[in-house]
């Protein structure tokens, strides 16, 4: 094995490992907190887990336009209250609405806006 | 197989296996890292271990086969907000030669066609011509191409030998019928 593959497999190791390391979430549990905390609300956290069980990828990342990027999708409550985003879903009739401020709200304080999770790597979260 | 592509896919199980260790199986939301232990509101969400129990097994990410678990039946995501959208299944792998000195990549169109129609990924992110998207390891660890989803919701990238499947010098994997081969670049 050569200098450039030993070198490139140490990269592999550093960031494949050190994330899955300091993480103990739920795999690609995303928190948004772009404005969640300035607003005086918990974190949002996002469970994949749960929502993949019920619906395919494109009905939320193609039908409801949210970006395959946390926090890129300039979601907030103004478009949820509207229908837009989660507020397709979460109206009272497909799920529960959007009064329930703490069923999404439920994050630890300071927790960053990104894809967590314990095999996270430097995707879509941090990029 | 050559020595280097030998000692890399020894390198790449290692990683997988090192990977499986560090993490414990569906941690209780209220002690995830993430979720608030006091609220109270933890109580009414559903806890990861009750609903992936049951679904097929896994060494990595959510410790669940998700397109196992699609394909048994084992749970039925809808295709649509109201549910009347049915998948269109592509049956084509694409293989991908550019990948010494690990094994080619096989990209498998059905079991993403399963979870997702062709607009997710054509033509913003993937162009639909052979050779023609600029994949390489350095751009998937970043997040872009595959990374999109593999490494963030998909299967990780511990998982090297799962795309890596296809031995260049002799083929152990016979293409499905109508796969299409990425020239070399």
């Amino acid at each position: 094995m050569n200098a450039l593959l030993r070198s490139q497999v140490l990269v592999l190791f550093v960031a494949l490992l050190v994330p899955a390391a300091l993480s103990q979430a739920e795999y690609a549990d995303v928190v948004i907190n772009t404005s969640s905390e300035a607003e005086d609300v918990s974190p949002v956290i996002f469970p994949h887990w749960f929502h993949r069980i019920r619906f395919q990828c494109s009905v939320c990342h193609v039908d409801l336009g949210i970006k395959m990027k946390a926090g890129a999708s300039g979601i907030s409550m103004d478009k949820i209250t509207s229908g837009e985003f989660c507020g397709a879903c979460h109206n009272g009739e497909i799920a529960w609405s959007s009064e329930n401020c703490d069923l999404c709200h439920s994050g630890r304080a300071g927790l960053e806006t990104g894809i967590k999770g314990g095999h996270e790597t430097g995707g879509p979260g941090t990029y | 197989m050559t020595s280097r592509s030998s000692a890399a896919l020894t390198i790449g199980t290692l990683l997988a296996v090192v990977s499986s260790l560090g993490a414990e199986t569906w941690k209780p939301l209220s002690d995830d890292g993430l979720h608030d232990a006091s609220n109270p509101s933890l109580e009414i969400l559903q806890e990861p271990a009750e609903a992936l129990i049951i679904l097929q097994s896994d060494t990595a990410g959510n410790k669940v086969n998700w397109v196992t678990a699609l394909q048994n039946n084992e749970i039925h995501p809808r295709g649509s907000l109201s549910g009347d959208v049915e998948p269109e299944i592509l049956d084509l792998d694409i293989i991908m030669t550019s990948t010494l000195p690990l094994p080619n990549v096989i990209f498998p169109h059905r079991p993403h066609t399963e979870w997702m129609r062709c607009e997710t990924c054509h033509e913003e992110l993937f162009v639909s011509v052979t050779g023609a998207n600029q994949i390489n390891m350095g751009n998937i660890l970043r997040g872009e191409y595959c990374g999109l989803c593999h490494g963030a919701v998909s299967f990780p990238l511990t998982e090297c030998n799962r795309c890596h499947s296809v031995r260049p010098e002799n083929d152990l994997r016979a293409p499905a019928s109508g796969a299409i081969r990425e020239p070399e670049q």
